[in-house]
């Protein structure tokens, strides 16, 4: 009856291992948690689905626990919750900053931290109706062949835009990930390629049962370019983690919204005695460096280059001197 | 095709609906509750805002079969005893409304906020409307009404 949504069949397991079967045997399935992106897309006749598989009635999903010193985040656990969980805010403030930046208020009450780690990467010629992008003859990503970004390139160039993985990046986390053979573990950085159309290290019949993060070694910060101050995807952001230690003080630093995937920035650690503007100049360099955004905003990439490197040395600094 | 049986506005519904009805095409098609508004593509106005079990959600991305047994409010119910709820009668006396097709989504939106927080200050007011559009006003007599309907709610 609903002109907006293809046909699909919903159900909605109550256990794990119900979910992974459904996966591994259901007519074409596809998992939904908050479905703030999925139904978003399924609107504009993008990511076709026979089945959908509700996760969201799954117990063993949900919740923050602590494990050891170290926090064991459920996937289907809504932004909102993170958005209130005080640990998060103390411990991991990265991850608590990104957790608040992500759409709008009635996003964050459906929205999920798996969904928002599996979140579609995104570009301003697939992220449109199905009549905007069949006038435009489709693109490589979905229907087409040829990328409407750079139409001599091989690849989909759409931009990783989801906030909360490199937050996680910058304090260690792993992703736990569920399938028919048990239980992996990757580091966050690991999980994703950088494949505009297919950037996620997930096989068929996974799903991502949670983040698992180490205790916390430092202080922590994100900050995102965007043009309003709600309900905007990154155009860029940045995370970024400071521990001192008898050699230094150690930086992670994280970028998203300007590749396929959240790509991590090396740098050494700031040694007691160096000059420390010479170093925060360098780390710029890096940034702009690792970052490569496309014309898939309608921001130019180089504003955002430019950007999501001013805002790191900030960050990096302000850290530095609280640190 | 499946039943559902949410409670809306207080009173208890039982209808069958396909699994890919959006509750906002479930509310103002089946239930013929067309005071929810369809603003945007999905997902981006914050016109379809309903409250779900007390809390604010966007009906043109909720499927209506994952509504089943839940609360839903929508601006229909917000009358109390015949008469405008404060948040009501605040956006119409200070002008919180123009055109009005983004109205029903901040109210039930300020609704959510009220519940939660009685008396915010105007921090909390834009936080809580930050996902809701609206393209006549300027936002500042929408903020406005959401302070004096808390100052002076009933
Ligand atoms: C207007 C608007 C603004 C937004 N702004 C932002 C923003 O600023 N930053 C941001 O990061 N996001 C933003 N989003 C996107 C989205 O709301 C969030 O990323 C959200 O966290 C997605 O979570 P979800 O549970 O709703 O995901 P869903 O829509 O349910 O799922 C998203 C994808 O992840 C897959 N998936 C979900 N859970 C799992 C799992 N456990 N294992 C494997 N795969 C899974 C689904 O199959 C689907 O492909 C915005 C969305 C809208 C509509
Ligand atoms: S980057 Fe190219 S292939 Fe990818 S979505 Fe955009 S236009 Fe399509
Ligand atoms: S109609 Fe739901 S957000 Fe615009
Ligand atoms: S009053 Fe017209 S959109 Fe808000």
């Amino acid at each position: 009856m609903s002109a907006t949504l293809p046909d699909f069949e919903l159900i909605r397991p109550a256990t794990l291992a119900a979910a992974i079967a459904a996966l591994q045997e259901a007519e074409a399935p596809r998992l939904c948690a908050g479905g703030t992106d999925l139904i978003v897309n399924m609107r504009h006749g993008l990511s076709p689905a026979a089945t959908l598989i509700d996760i969201t009635a799954i117990d063993e999903l949900a919740g923050i626990v602590r494990q050891g010193e170290g926090l064991h985040i459920g996937a289907a656990t809504r932004l909102c919750e993170l958005e209130e969980d005080d640990t998060l805010a103390r411990a991991y403030p990265a991850v608590a900053e990104a957790v608040r930046t992500i759409a709008g208020p009635a996003h964050r009450q459906a929205a999920t931290l798996g969904g928002n780690l599996c979140l579609d990467t995104r570009c301003l010629y697939y992220n449109q109706s199905d009549w905007w992008r069949r006038a435009n003859d489709f693109c490589l990503k979905y229907g087409g062949d040829v990328c409407r970004v750079a139409p001599s390139g091989k690849r989909c160039r759409a931009a990783f835009s989801g906030d909360l993985a490199p937050a996680l990046m910058v304090h260690g986390g792993e992703i736990v990930i569920a399938g028919g053979e048990g239980l992996r573990r990757l580091p966050v950085q690991d999980f994703y390629r950088e494949d505009g159309a297919d950037h996620l290290a997930l096989e068929k019949g996974e799903i991502v049962t949670g983040v698992y993060l180490p205790p916390p070694a430092g202080l922590s910060a994100y900050r995102k370019l965007r043009l309003r101050g709600a309900i905007d995807f990154p155009l860029a952001g940045v995370a970024i983690s400071c521990a001192r230690r008898e050699d230094g003080w150690h930086f992670a630093i994280a970028l998203t919204g300007t590749n396929s995937c959240p790509v991590m920035v090396e740098m050494p650690p700031l040694a007691p005695d160096e000059d420390a503007a010479a170093y925060f100049r360098t780390l710029g360099r890096q940034v702009q460096k690792k970052a490569s955004p496309q014309r898939t905003t309608a921001i130019a990439p180089h504003y955002r280059r430019l950007g999501v490197a001013a805002m790191a040395v900030r960050l990096a600094r302000d850290l530095w001197q609280a640190a | 095709m499946r039943m559902i049986s949410p409670v809306i506005n207080g009173e208890e519904c039982t209808d069958a609906v396909e699994d890919n009805l959006l509750l906002i095409d479930y509310l103002r098609r089946n239930r013929r509750l067309t005071g929810t508004k369809q603003g945007c593509d999905g997902g981006e106005c914050g016109a379809c805002t309903v409250l779900i079990d007390g809390r604010p959600r966007l009906a043109c991305i909720t499927l209506a079969a994952a509504c089943d047994g839940a609360e839903i409010e929508t601006i229909e119910g917000q009358k109390r005893g015949g008469r405008l709820s404060a948040l009501q009668r605040a956006f119409h006396e200070n002008l919180g409304t123009q055109c009005g097709f983004c109205t029903p989504g901040m109210i039930m939106a300020a609704e959510a906020l009220l519940r939660r927080v009685p008396d915010p200050d105007d921090a909390q007011i834009r936080a809580a409307l930050g996902g809701n559009l609206c393209r006549c006003t300027g936002y500042v007599k929408i903020i406005r009404s959401v302070r004096a309907a808390a100052g002076g709610g009933q």
